[in-house]
């Protein structure tokens, strides 16, 4: 197998040894304090991450034809399965890869064909591709709990994906999150159960946590939500979905390729996730985390070393019950593409939502969640 | 539950005459067409007459506003040349890089802290915010923000933070109350917009779809204007060639004939004979400028800043045609928005929701609060969600409630209310008899909204 000896030795790091150890936080589940409560975090990449250049078809030679400055070297991917390999930016999840507990899906997406940044997160986060009158978002019309902190948004506003019936609350910083002071009360009287989230935050302080297991979260603005979010999970306060984002993937000129531009933002993006999952620990066990982007990337590059808009993309997903070490979803090759351009679509985005939320939630039905659509599981979570 | 009680408090606030008293009507001036009023501000409006003070205010070069004028002149990287900031703010740092190759911390040490980029967009954010609070000519302000919006540029992608204090000093600001196709043409040459969506490297065999794509999106037509992903590419063949000189051959705009694809070319149904050149680029903004999809994209965002979140079709409709008939004369356009009979619509009165920026200049101005220092303003913006030049996507911020209705977002505001109810928000000096009534007012949900 290609590379076998760069795994190994960015596995390293791996909190667990052993190869081929079925998904530890499986067995972890409910070990530590989370009383079982189990959450459900997604990422947002905005901007259209470059999935091509992440989960690398390396034993293909359409890849290498179609990006003569950008691909990454069969020499320079961390390997996957002896097809697909990782960028090496995304080397401190090497480790969870191997013990099984992460997994990716390649060719995944949205179905409807647009190229505009705007109208596919929309369609994305609405969960209804090509339907503009949506009105709330998909991982909001999935909670059900009745905690105060049951949906939080590590963002300055409210995302389209948590708007809705669920009252997700949104902030950058839950230690800003209140107001101090006399007037409290009185803006209490004012806006009601607008301040039950604050006044639970108040009384566990999550931000007092300390990140654990020797966990480092690097200085960016992902680490620092995930950080927050890692505290809520830790103290109990019935968070359900948690959602953050990051942006910087619209790499239409000096992508870069094993060095670069997207390797910068994917180091970053995977330390930062790779520090989440360390902080937690076996409480992991009772996270699920999944990534997903609003479209791909053009196949081939463009003239200035970059990829215009494209289609299908990847999704990563890592947690308790993740069928992991494995690349999921049907490849289907460089050679026909979507609109002659772009990877197309071969598993819908919602279907892979659609297991999470029955499987780590019990959502028993997806009909509001994802409305005249009828998702079919992948098997990406036992 | 919480952006509901934001919403519903909007929806529940709506008056129930038939038409607005005329006090009423100088508030809803002064919170649409302007950033809120100043204490007594509503009776100097009343006095003026209310039609009165829209004229003057559509016509800002008639207004003085010396005292804006002597604080700006503080700030002197606003009346640089992008040549001087180039040599000022870029070229140290590329030597400093050369000298210090592997350590970008070391290189940025050598540079003194005045001399970083970063003083670009301080001394423009500072600008804006004491524009908007200050300044005579506030519907200038608001149509300022509305277009520098609309061609949004984000000042942290690379060069652009060089470039952006020319962007809106020489291509926006001189052309707020022009023709559309002005404006439009200025951005599709200004290096802040080239550089920004990638324009100035596409090149023939070599083109990249950036700004063809946002152009139609977002600049003209609208998402659903009716061009195909084949016009994209086309039209990007259209802008090969518009490009930006570089630092050593002068400031500005280049086309350069070499990287334009002379092939030819068909762009929304309109053909290009082979051996084109930049005139193809020239003749396609004119076609944009002048498309009905666009007459209505424009007519639609100008009357969901100004009416409603969601628009009367009427009044978007009255408003596209104006537009086309006028040729896309800005001042007629916007005239005809607040001539319409739905922006004085009871319904619509305090029906919008402020965004942060607005809520804060808007807070500022109704305690008559002085901005000494501008930038830890600036950074309360940024915390909610609305950093001033720096939205990284093109598409801008979003002028509605729902973007902008979160608990997040209201204890921000809180926040910001409290502290400067009690003289307590950095750079900024009030005098309250009442802090905490003060406090309570500029936190209800009333406030929130315009």
């Amino acid at each position: 197998m290609i590379d076998r000896r760069f795994f190994l030795k960015s596995s390293g790091l791996a909190l667990v040894g052993g190869a081929l150890i079925p998904n530890v936080f499986v067995k972890m589940a409910n070990a530590a304090t989370t009383k079982g409560r189990k959450t459900v975090v997604a990422i947002f990449q905005r901007g259209a991450v470059d999935g091509l250049n992440v989960v690398v078809p390396y034993g293909e030679q359409a890849y290498y034809a179609a990006r003569p400055n950008i691909a990454i070297a069969r020499d320079a991917v961390i390997d996957l399965d002896g097809f697909f390999g990782m960028h090496p930016s995304l080397a401190s999840l090497a480790p969870y890869w191997k013990d099984r507990s992460l997994a990716f899906v390649q060719a995944v997406g949205s179905p409807d064909a647009t190229r505009s940044h705007f109208d596919a997160q929309d369609f994305m986060e609405c969960g209804t591709p090509g339907v503009k009158t949506t009105d709330s978002g998909f991982l909001a019309r999935a909670v059900h709990g009745t905690s105060p902190l049951r949906a939080v948004s590590l963002t300055p506003t409210l995302p389209r994906i948590m708007s809705g019936p669920a009252g997700a609350v949104a902030m950058s910083e839950i230690s800003r999150f209140g107001v101090p002071g006399e007037v409290s009360p009185m803006f209490e009287q004012m806006y009601g159960s607008a301040f039950d989230a604050a006044k639970l935050l108040k009384s566990t302080a999550p931000q007092k946590l300390q990140p654990e297991n020797g966990a480092q979260y690097p200085a960016n603005p992902l680490a620092n939500s995930l950080k927050q979010i890692a505290q809520l999970i830790k103290s109990n306060v019935g968070l359900e979905v948690a959602f953050a984002d990051v942006g910087g993937w619209d790499t239409h000129a000096g992508e870069g390729a094993a060095q670069g531009q997207l390797a910068n933002n994917l180091r970053n993006f995977s330390d930062s996730i790779a520090a989440f999952i360390r902080d937690l620990g076996s409480r992991m066990g009772d996270v699920v985390l999944v990534t997903m982007s609003e479209f791909g990337r053009t196949v081939r590059e463009n003239g200035n070393r970059g990829t215009d808009h494209g289609h299908a993309n990847f999704m990563l997903i890592a947690g308790g019950g993740v069928k992991g070490g494995k690349v999921h979803g049907q490849w289907p090759g460089l050679n026909t593409l979507y609109e002659n351009r772009d990877l197309p679509v071969t598993t819908d985005f919602r279907d892979v939502f659609a297991e999470v939320l029955t499987k780590q939630l019990g959502v028993g039905s997806m009909k509001a969640v994802f409305p005249n659509y009828q998702p079919k599981w992948r098997g990406v979570l036992a | 539950m919480k952006r509901f009680l934001l919403l519903a408090a909007c929806v529940l606030f709506t008056a129930t005459s038939s038409a607005l008293s005329e006090r009423e009507r100088a508030q809803h001036a002064l919170d649409r067409l302007a950033f809120g009023g100043k204490p007594g501000d509503v009776d100097v409006v009343m006095r003026i007459g209310v039609d009165k003070w829209i004229a003057q205010q559509l016509h800002p070069e008639r207004i003085a506003d010396q005292a804006v004028d002597v604080r700006l002149a503080q700030y002197a990287t606003l009346s640089m040349s992008s040549a001087q900031i180039f040599d000022q703010f870029e070229k140290p740092i590329l030597e400093a890089r050369r000298a210090k190759k592997n350590n970008p911390d070391e290189a940025r040490e050598m540079i003194a802290p005045q001399n970083r980029p970063r003083r670009l967009i301080a001394d423009l954010s500072a600008q804006r915010l004491i524009r908007a609070t200050d300044s005579e000519r506030q519907l200038n302000e608001v149509m300022v923000d509305f277009w520098l919006n609309h061609f949004n540029v984000f000042a942290q992608k690379g060069l652009d933070r060089v470039l952006i204090t020319s962007y809106e000093r020489d291509v926006i600001r001189p052309r707020v109350w022009g023709k559309f196709e002005d404006l439009l043409l200025a951005t599709a040459k200004s290096p802040a917009m080239l550089f920004y969506l990638d324009n100035a490297r596409s090149r023939n065999g070599a083109i990249n779809e950036n700004y063809a794509r946002e152009i139609m999106e977002l600049h003209t037509l609208g998402v659903d204007g009716g061009y195909t992903q084949k016009d994209v590419t086309e039209l990007a063949r259209v802008f090969t060639g518009w490009s930006i000189r570089r630092p050593n051959e002068g400031e500005g705009f280049v086309f350069r004939r070499f990287a334009h694809d002379r092939g030819e070319k068909t762009v929304l149904g309109v053909h290009f004979r082979a051996g084109g050149g930049m005139e193809e680029g020239e003749r396609m903004i004119h076609l944009l400028a002048h498309h009905p999809a666009t007459a209505h994209h424009i007519a639609y965002q100008l009357c969901q800043r100004f009416i409603a979140d969601e628009p009367p079709a009427s009044a978007v409709e009255r408003v596209a045609k104006v537009f086309l008939a006028s040729d896309g004369d800005l001042r007629r356009t916007v005239q005809a928005v607040i001539d319409s009979p739905e922006f004085w619509q009871p319904k619509y009165y305090r029906a919008k929701m402020k965004t942060p920026f607005e809520y804060a200049v808007s807070a500022i101005r109704a305690v008559g609060g002085c901005i000494d220092d501008p930038l830890p303003v600036a950074r309360q913006l940024q915390q909610m969600g609305e950093g001033l030049y720096l939205s990284q996507p093109p598409t801008g911020y979003s002028d509605t409630a729902a973007a902008w209705s979160s608990s997040g977002g209201l204890m921000a505001r809180l926040n910001f209310a409290t502290a400067l109810a009690e003289n307590k928000l950095p750079g900024v000096r009030t005098h309250n008899s009442d802090p905490k009534k003060t406090a309570l007012f500029l936190g209800s949900p009333e406030f929130q909204k315009q």
